[in-house]
């Protein structure tokens, strides 16, 4: 028990530095952030007074306390160009990403479990060879081109599925919603695919040579049986890991495909505050993501020892 | 040791077709960037009568909407996103090594503070601080170097500290020590050449992803600004003009991806080469 305090405790430290490094970022950045709030004929005195208010005048490790004890009471703050609350924005956001990368993380791990125990069953023959340059394909192709090119050949070419947002305009059937996810979705679960296999192979292609298989094979067990029932629970290891790693995904989402294909998601909601240097957004939308990487590996780590017993961190 | 492996390496690749066409579309893509000043045709000369005109005998790669032509275009981005790639990647490995070198000759508190901090930086969104940080920066092929080298040294930090703990109970290592020298020396002309193949493959994946990244961010509008091209900024501009000559999107993107897919390809052929332990092919 004990570890998993430790654990816990090194993971709260964590946050605490990166919340630093988040607040340091913002602060760093070129420009006055009184500017938004004045006009160019207001006295020295008033810009001042403004300032005062917006208490930009303490000292830094004070602005840095004042925001850090806002966040812990949820108070993001306002955005600095539509001036609404930075938490409704983002709670506005997440279903629509949650959405996306959701399904597509679920249909990724889907087929990449099968395609990547058959690639290690299969090693080196045909199936693998194809399997394998696929997820070459896959982590090197840059989505936002996959994605122009998709949305060159099925939007533009032969007119099937739509390139742009959620719904269309006037219909908001469950439908219309699938067509809008499956360029998107196809994107992110290519790249998510090609990354994954890799994993699973190279553990599958250890666990293949281990002594159970052996003995399963002796007891007459298809191979079938052996690689999705035996080998697949020890799989789960490094599935996890990636699992985990790909919780942050979730909310920061993909954010080059959200942008290209207008997905109304927290990835296009970074984007733009980037853009207009929405410096609260910025915060938040980073502090957010970070805490989910943050949390994402402390899952992954803890949940090693429910799979894995061999694994004394419980 | 070196002559082992400088005799493995033209078996690996002998044997394995696909792995010599990596490495020959690498050589012509370094080769077309280096020497692109031979191609006669001037990248950044607007010609707008002859604007969005398909590959022909006299563009080959056609003009962009400007009337430049595209093929000079390809050639001096290729040049400037190969660039990128490679500053960054060097950048990316010098910290790593150093990092992790330090981190596991030393170890210790050490060890604690640097992994740590490797730590916090891995748990940041790097696309997003990235794109916040190029933001900030004044734009151009430096500040994305940077960028992307400071934020993509870690997993290579990692890997050496890893290699490094390893390195330092061979004997010849625990032989200096004993011997009195100093932890610098030893590090640099004993614990890096051992760790040196590791690194190679670590780079050559570095390298990949930089390109990715740098093709990313210019995408975006951040890093390298008109009139100069890079392939991603080139694929930015593209865009709009999808309908009417899609050409312009796809040339950037499968230079792109031909560069990137050779140098990942590369990387897992050297590591096959170099790690024959790995049962994995």
């Amino acid at each position: 028990m004990t570890r998993v305090i430790k654990r816990i405790v090194q993971s709260i430290f964590i946050i605490f530095i990166v919340s630093i490094v988040c607040f340091g970022l913002t602060k760093l950045a070129p420009g006055d952030p009184v500017l938004t709030y004045i006009q160019p004929n207001m006295s020295e005195n008033y810009i001042n007074q403004i300032r005062e208010s917006l208490g930009l005048n303490k000292p830094i490790y004070i602005q840095y306390f004042i925001w850090l004890k806002g966040i812990l009471a949820g108070n993001f703050g306002h955005s600095l160009i539509n001036n609404r609350l930075v938490l409704t924005q983002v709670i506005e956001r997440l279903p629509a990403t949650m959405l996306l990368m959701g399904t597509s993380l679920v249909i990724s791990t889907i087929i990449a479990i099968p395609l990547g125990l058959l690639s290690a069953e299969y090693k080196n023959k045909f199936l693998d060879k194809i399997i394998g340059f696929l997820s070459y394909v896959g982590i090197s192709i840059p989505t936002f081109w996959l994605a122009i090119v998709l949305i060159y050949m099925f939007s533009v070419n032969l007119r099937i599925l739509p390139s742009i947002g959620m719904h269309s305009v006037g219909d908001n059937t469950f439908l219309d919603l699938l067509k809008h996810m499956i360029l998107p979705c196809t994107v992110i679960i290519f790249s998510n695919v090609a990354v994954y296999i890799r994993y699973i192979r190279s553990s599958a292609i250890t666990e293949l040579t281990s002594d159970y298989v052996m003995v399963q094979t002796a007891y007459g067990a298809s191979r079938f049986v052996i690689l999705f029932q035996h080998v697949l629970k020890n799989v789960m290891l490094p599935i996890i890991t990636i699992l985990g790693m790909s919780l942050q995904n979730l909310v920061s989402g993909a954010i080059i495909t959200e942008t290209i294909f207008g997905w109304p998601g927290m990835g296009q909601l970074a984007i733009n505050s980037v853009m207009t240097f929405d410096y609260p957004l910025i915060m938040a939308i980073t502090m957010f993501t970070a805490l989910l990487i943050i949390i994402g590996n402390l899952a992954a780590d803890l949940l090693y020892s429910v799979v894995d017993p061999r694994i004394k961190i419980l | 040791m070196k002559e082992l492996f400088l005799k493995k390496l033209p078996l690996a690749f002998k044997g394995n077709k696909m792995a010599l066409g990596a490495v020959i579309v690498i050589i012509l893509l370094v080769l077309a960037s280096v020497f692109a000043f031979l191609y006669p045709v001037n990248p950044n000369k607007i010609n707008v009568m002859q604007r969005l005109s398909t590959p022909s005998l006299s563009h080959p790669f056609g003009t962009d909407d400007m009337g430049r032509d595209y093929l000079a275009r390809s050639l001096y981005g290729g040049r400037v996103s190969l660039l990128v790639g490679f500053l960054a990647m060097i950048l990316s490995t010098i910290i790593g090594i150093a990092v992790g070198t330090v981190s596991g000759y030393f170890g210790g508190i050490i060890d604690t503070v640097l992994m740590r901090i490797v730590d916090v930086l891995m748990s940041l969104p790097t696309f997003l601080i990235m794109v916040v940080m190029s933001a900030y920066l004044k734009s151009g092929v430096e500040s994305v170097i940077i960028i992307i080298g400071l934020l993509t040294w870690m997993s290579i930090a990692r890997i050496v500290r890893a290699e490094t703990i390893s390195a330092k109970e061979r004997e010849f290592v625990i032989y200096s020590k004993v011997s009195g020298e100093r932890p610098w020396k030893i590090m640099l002309v004993h614990i890096i050449p051992i760790i040196m193949p590791t690194i190679i493959v670590s780079a050559t994946i570095n390298i990949a992803s930089a390109i990715l990244m740098e093709s990313s961010l210019s995408f975006f509008g951040m890093g390298v600004k008109p009139p100069n091209a890079s392939w991603g900024s080139m694929l930015n501009n593209a865009q709009g003009y999808i309908t009417e000559a899609p050409y312009l999107a796809i040339i950037p993107g499968l230079l792109i991806f031909l560069t990137v897919i050779s140098f990942n390809f590369s990387g897992d052929v050297l590591r096959g080469v170099f790690e024959p332990n790995t049962k994995t092919d």
